[in-house]
């Protein structure tokens, strides 16, 4: 296999929070992009996979651990490095409503993408470019001169894709992009990004806690539990053969729009809730709602380890 | 199916704004039997929710009115009782379970009181009994420690601990009708699936019926027995979940569930989206609601209102292409199929 795009080798993310006590939200985790690929991030709230998406992108510093984007580590880039870097990736936000300033008409909230890394000379020139850029995800020149609120929920994440697209990027890092859209209009944005990815070549981090949908817009997929990767695989085989006991659990657990089939399933019942991050268990950070753990699980946290041909699990069950 | 217990007729609710009058709600009416689970689904605005909140008369007035309907329980409408007599029904004889666990329980009254609070005013037990029977209750919806957790207030839960809270207040007058507003939006997998199993028990054991209402149709299909699909203010279809789901006859809720990713879609397959975005309710069509983004739209859909065509005894239509020949032999005019 050639080089990866992105190579992402033991980052960590602690948040402080007072008497000296931190958070760890990301914990040494790992993984690799290849160029064109898109890469699921999963998990439930608190699991530390947005956290992870920012760190990558350095939109939060890294409290340890090496990104390596093109072979260039951005972990150690100081300003001007880093704002050219910049430019190459860039991120869809969750909350199309939060996430474009509602002062700005359109024109101006993708324009100064532009403006920043100087991509327009003329005023006519980015007008052009704006426009442009609004065809490319189906909206219309006219929409440019408008105001954010008066736009829905699925054009306004056509909007934040737009800006997202305005400086040519190459690593797109969605966070939960289609999740505050009503069910009819998200298939219409993830059929744009795979449209865009397939148009320009893109290299996206899909993180999202739909697990329909994160299987069918990526390669492969990563699960995390309280800051760690506790899976990856491609997502067929994931999906297929799940090794880690919390995969299982997460997968049996999304209900199925079909009567036939949610018939025939049965679900695991995790008992309990996700562990206080601040306080997380001794050795596997899953073992309090494993229906598998053992006294072995509490002393010791499992390796991340190859189980089959690029098929990774952190379960000592495997070991 | 055991006897009707509620009946909504012709509901129609509107709200006063700055702009002219949003018709939520246009007409709409079903009915759900003892012991029956049966699910609203809709997308945002769809009028799901101030369907359930009007059964409740939580619509606050104005800017909301109601323009016509009724909403017959144990033999009265409930829209033309009193607010007095209306409290004894709410939260008594209807449970309602909503949506955002974090915004509504109390954030200052501690658990065992917001629960005590309805065993107290309705079934009038002392302080004393009521704690038992809040304890109890805790205990049911599974949350350890019910004792100490009397004494804790909201933001010491976590999220699904909340809706564990909220699900406990709806039950605790053993409600023969528990409404249940997206109960699992806000909740993760994991946690989505205790809840929702915890409902299904609940409907078997105690005969409660439910009314859940969700734009999730996964959920549906676990808990529910007949769905309703709304759009635009209007049912659009209603049937068996098995009906709705294995032979749906609306170009809405085929689309719905065409849009869906299937666990065993393949990458290079491509999602087949609804396009466009639902109707201005301030000013609706004035035809079928959803024809301007109906793939099958004939001219008769702007023009006209579709009628209802009866598809099976369980499953009926609101969709000009199902009647448009056959008008005269199928048509429920505005009414249920099945009622």
């Amino acid at each position: 296999m050639s080089q990866p795009f992105i190579e992402v080798h033991g980052l960590t993310k602690y948040f402080p929070v007072g008497r000296r006590r931190v958070l760890k939200a990301v914990d040494g985790i790992q993984f690799t992009i290849q160029k064109g690929e898109t890469l699921g991030l999963v998990g439930e709230s608190g699991c530390g996979k947005t956290t992870a998406g920012r760190t990558v992108i350095r939109l939060y510093e890294p409290t340890s651990g090496r990104v390596l984007i093109g072979g260039t580590d951005i972990t150690r880039l100081k300003r001007s490095g880093l704002k050219a870097f910049r430019r190459k990736m860039q991120m869809i936000f969750q909350d199309p409503y939060a996430s474009l300033n509602p002062r700005m008409t359109v024109l101006d909230i993708i324009g100064e993408a532009l403006d920043i890394h100087g991509l327009v000379k003329s005023r006519t020139e980015r007008k052009y470019r704006v426009e442009q850029l609004l065809e490319l995800v189906g909206l219309s020149a006219e929409h440019a001169s408008r105001y954010p609120h008066e736009f829905s929920g699925g054009q306004r994440q056509r909007i934040g894709i737009t800006r997202a697209l305005a400086v040519e990027p190459e690593f797109i890092v969605c966070d939960e992009p289609i999740s505050a859209l009503d069910v009819s209009i998200q298939a219409q944005i993830v059929n744009l990004l795979i449209d865009l990815q397939k148009k320009m070549g893109l290299t996206y981090l899909f993180v999202a806690h739909d697990l329909a949908m994160v299987k069918y817009v990526s390669d492969r997929i990563a699960v995390m539990y309280l800051g760690k990767i506790v899976e990856l695989a491609r997502s067929e085989d994931l999906y297929d053969d799940p090794q880690h006991p919390y995969t299982q659990a997460l997968l049996s657990a999304i209900p199925i729009p079909d009567p036939e089939a949610e018939a025939k399933k049965e679900r695991i019942i995790l008992r309990g809730e996700l562990p206080n991050p601040m306080n997380p268990p001794s050795g596997c950070p899953f073992r309090t709602r494993c229906p598998h753990a053992k006294e072995r699980c509490a002393q010791e946290a499992p390796a991340f380890r190859e189980v089959r041909p690029g098929h990774w699990a952190a379960c000592h069950l495997h070991a | 199916m055991g006897k009707t217990i509620l009946e909504v007729r012709d509901l129609r609710v509107s709200f006063e704004v700055y702009g002219g009058e949003v018709e939520a709600v246009r007409g709409v009416s079903f009915h759900v039997c003892e012991g029956e689970a049966v699910a609203i689904v809709g997308e945002s605005g769809s009028g799901k929710s101030v369907t359930a909140q009007a059964i409740m008369r939580l619509i606050a007035m104005p800017p909301g009115k109601f323009k016509s309907g009724s909403v017959i329980f144990e033999g009265r409408d409930l829209l033309t009782i009193s607010e007095k007599e209306m409290q004894k029904v709410r939260g008594n004889k209807i449970g309602m379970i909503f949506q955002d666990p974090m915004t509504s329980l109390n954030p200052t009254m501690t658990i065992g009181m917001q629960i005590m609070e309805s065993l107290i005013k309705h079934q009038r037990l002392r302080k004393s009994a009521a704690k038992a029977r809040a304890i109890e209750l805790l205990a049911m919806v599974g949350i350890p420690d019910p004792e100490t957790r009397m004494k804790q207030y909201p933001h010491q839960m976590s999220g699904g601990m909340r809706q564990r809270v909220m699900i406990a207040i709806a039950l605790a007058c053993n409600p023969a009708l528990l409404i249940a507003d997206e109960p699992t939006t806000a909740l993760d997998v994991t946690i989505q699936a205790q809840v929702m199993q915890f409902m299904k028990e609940l409907q078997q054991n105690t005969n409660t019926s439910i009314i859940l209402i969700t734009h999730d149709l996964g959920v549906v299909v676990d808990l529910c027995d007949r769905v309703i699909v709304m759009y635009a203010g209007q049912i659009v279809e209603t049937g068996t979940k098995w009906e709705i789901f294995k032979n749906p006859q609306h170009p809405y809720t085929k689309g719905l569930l065409k849009s869906l990713p299937r666990l065993d879609q393949p990458k290079n397959e491509p999602l087949i989206p609804i396009y466009g975005t639902p109707p201005d309710m301030i000013q609706p069509p004035q035809g079928c609601g959803f024809c301007s983004r109906c793939e099958s739209a004939m001219r008769i859909c702007e023009r006209q209102d579709p009628e209802w065509t009866a598809i099976s005894e369980t499953q009926s239509v609101r969709c000009w292409l199902q009647s448009a020949g056959e008008k005269a032999a199928a048509v429920v005019g505005g009414k249920e199929a099945d009622a």
